[in-house]
C-alpha cells in the first residue's frame, strides 16, 4: 500500500500518480484537510482510501476505482461518475452523484440538497436523509434513501427510480409514489446489500418515479 | 464567489490567539476571494460612557495617505482628551465619549473623506482591497485578541473592487454582516431603505442587506426576527454571517446554493464557506461538523 501525505504532496501530483496506477494497488491518502478535487479522473481498478474530510468534487468522473472517504465530503462528490464505487463514512454536501452515469455511490449518513441531480444511471444509497431537489431530472439509475427526503423530491424525473424509507417533505412535479412489486423488493435488497446495509429491513420502503406527464407537450403546462 | 469565516470561543482560554486563527482561516479562503479581505473583531469592552469607532480612509486605493494627527487633534478638541486613537495603516480605531449617531454626523461634517465603518462597545472593523495574505500582514491580524470574529474574502460579482466595497458592513451598534452570494432585488431595497433614512454609501448589494438588518433591528425586531423576514424580503442567493456583541449567527437562503459549514468543539464554534478553512483550527479533526440547513438560523451567544 502506498501512503500519500497531502501535507507534503500536492493534489496535482497525487492525482497524476493515481491516474497512472495500473497495477490495482491500494493508496492511503492522509491529511486531506478539505482539499478540492482529490482522486478525480481515475480510470483503472484500484483502491483509494482517504483518511479525513475532503472538499469539492472528490472522486469526480470516476471509472472502475473503489474510493473510500473516512470523513465528510464537500459539494460535487463523484460528479459524473461512470463506474466503480465511492463510499463516504460521514455526510456529503450538495449535488453528490450529479449527472453520474454508472457505478455505486454510498453515503453512510446524510446527503445535502440536490443529491443525484440529473443522475444518468448511477446507483446511490444514502444511509441517512437527503436535502431538497434530490434526483431532480433523474434520467436513469436508482436512489435509495434510508432516512427522510426534503422538498421537491424527484422533480421532473425521467426514468430514475427512488426508494424512500422515511418521510418526504414534498414530491416534485411529475414525481409519484408507485407500487412496490416483488421485482422492486429484490432490486432494493441487492442495492442495500451492495452498499453494506445487509441488516436493514425492507419494511417501510416506498418506491417513487415519474408519472410521465411531462414527456409530451401539454398546453396546460405552458405559462 | 466569496469566502466567509466566523470564529467564536466558548471560553476565554483562546482569546489571545483569535487573530492568529482567523488569519489562517482567511488565507485558506483566498481562492474564493482574492480581491479584498475584511474582518470584525470583538475585543475588550469600551469604558463606561465611551464607544469604539472604526474609521477607514478609502483614499488608500488611490495610493493616498491620510494625516491621522488631524483627526486626533479634532477629536481631542471636540470630544475631550480622554479619547484614545490607535492607527493601523488606512484605519484608525477610536474610543471616545459619544454615541454612534453623533460621531457619524460629526465625521460627515468634519472629515467627509473618512468613513465610519463600525461603532459599538466591542466591535473593531478592518478591511482593504488586496490579496488576503498581504492585507492581513499589513494589519498584523495575528496579534489581535478577542472572543469572536467574522471575516470575509471577496471576489466581486455585483459591484466594484474597492476598499469601501469590502465586507464586513456595519448594521448598527456592535453588529456587522458578511455575505457570500448575490442579491437580485438590492436596487429596490436600496431605494426603500434610503427613503426610511437608513444610510447606504456604496452600490454594493451586501451593504443593502446590512442596511436592511439595521432598519429591521432599529424598528425593534430581534436579530432572529430580522433574519426570518430577510428570507422573504431579500431575493437572491446568500449565506449571511452576522456578528453581534456577544456572539454570531449564520443563515443560508432557502435554495441553499451558497455553501456553509459549521463546526463545534468544546472550545470553539466556527463557520466557513468551506471545511478547509476550519481544518486550520486546533482539534478540527475531532469537531462535530455539519452543513447548516437552508432557511434555518444558527446562533451562538455568550450570556454575560
Amino acid at each position: 500500500m502506498t501512503k500519500i501525505d497531502l501535507d507534503k504532496t500536492s493534489v496535482r501530483s497525487l492525482n497524476s500518480n493515481l491516474q497512472d496506477n495500473k497495477d490495482n494497488s491500494e493508496t492511503l491518502i492522509e491529511n486531506p484537510k478539505g482539499k478540492h478535487n482529490l482522486a478525480v479522473g481515475l480510470t483503472t481498478e484500484q483502491k483509494v482510501h482517504i483518511h479525513g474530510h475532503v472538499g469539492y468534487y472528490c472522486a469526480g468522473m470516476n471509472q472502475k476505482a473503489n474510493i473510500l472517504i473516512e470523513g465528510n465530503a464537500g459539494p460535487g462528490l463523484a460528479e459524473n461518475m461512470m463506474s466503480g464505487v465511492v463510499k463516504v463514512e460521514g455526510n456529503a454536501s450538495q449535488y453528490c452523484g450529479a449527472t453520474a452515469h454508472g457505478g455505486l455511490l454510498v453515503i453512510k449518513n446524510d446527503a445535502a440538497a440536490r443529491c443525484g441531480v440529473s443522475m444518468k444511471g448511477v446507483d446511490i444509497v444514502v444511509g441517512g436523509s437527503v436535502g431538497h431537489m434530490s434526483a431532480f431530472m433523474g434520467q436513469k439509475g436508482r436512489l435509495v434513501i434510508c432516512g427522510d427526503a426534503g422538498n421537491a423530491l424527484g422533480d421532473s424525473i425521467y426514468e430514475a427510480r427512488i426508494y424512500l424509507r422515511g418521510t418526504v417533505e414534498s414530491l416534485g412535479t411529475d414525481c409519484i409514489e408507485k407500487e412496490m412489486k416483488q421485482e422492486h423488493k429484490q432490486e432494493l435488497r441487492e442495492l442495500l446489500n451492495s452498499a453494506g446495509f445487509d441488516d436493514m429491513s425492507l419494511d417501510g420502503f416506498r418506491r417513487y418515479g415519474s408519472a410521465r406527464k411531462l414527456y409530451n407537450f401539454d398546453i396546460d403546462n405552458a405559462y | 464567489m466569496c469566502g466567509i469565516v466566523g470564529l467564536y470561543f466558548k471560553n476565554n482560554n483562546l482569546d489571545d490567539k483569535l487573530g492568529y486563527f482567523l488569519s489562517d482561516m482567511l488565507v485558506e479562503m483566498t481562492e474564493r476571494g482574492p480581491d479584498s479581505v475584511g474582518f470584525a473583531i470583538y475585543d475588550s469592552v469600551a469604558k463606561q460612557g465611551m464607544i469604539k469607532c472604526s474609521i477607514l480612509f478609502g483614499g488608500v486605493d488611490q495610493g493616498k495617505t491620510f494625516d491621522w494627527d488631524l483627526l486626533k487633534n479634532a477629536i481631542n478638541k471636540d470630544f475631550g482628551s480622554e479619547s484614545v486613537m490607535h492607527v493601523y495603516g488606512s484605519h484608525a480605531v477610536l474610543e471616545l465619549p459619544t454615541d454612534s449617531k453623533s460621531i457619524s454626523k460629526w465625521m460627515k461634517v468634519n472629515f467627509p473623506e473618512l468613513s465610519l465603518i463600525s461603532s459599538g462597545k466591542r466591535i473593531e472593523t478592518y478591511k482593504e482591497k488586496g490579496l488576503p495574505k498581504d492585507v492581513i500582514n499589513s494589519f498584523n491580524l495575528t496579534n489581535f485578541k478577542g472572543s469572536h470574529a467574522l471575516g470575509h474574502t471577496r471576489m466581486a460579482t455585483e459591484s466594484a473592487v474597492t476598499t469601501e466595497h469590502s465586507h464586513p458592513f456595519s448594521t448598527g451598534d456592535d453588529i456587522c454582516l458578511v455575505h457570500n452570494g448575490s442579491l437580485s432585488n438590492h436596487n429596490t431595497w436600496r431605494r426603500k431603505l434610503l427613503k426610511e433614512g437608513i444610510p447606504i454609501s456604496t452600490d454594493n448589494d451586501s451593504e443593502v442587506a446590512a442596511a436592511y438588518f439595521n432598519w429591521k433591528i432599529s424598528q425593534g425586531n430581534s436579530l432572529d426576527e430580522s433574519l426570518k423576514s430577510a428570507l422573504v424580503d431579500l431575493d437572491g442567493f446568500y449565506t449571511f454571517a452576522i456578528g453581534t456583541k456577544d456572539g454570531f449567527a449564520v443563515m443560508r437562503d432557502n435554495f441553499g446554493c451558497k455553501p456553509a459549514v459549521l463546526a463545534e468543539t468544546d472550545d470553539w464554534v466556527a463557520m466557513s464557506s468551506e471545511y478547509r478553512a476550519i481544518a486550520t483550527l486546533p482539534n478540527s479533526e475531532k469537531a462535530n461538523i455539519w452543513e447548516p440547513i437552508p432557511g434555518k438560523i444558527y446562533s451562538w451567544e455568550k450570556t454575560t
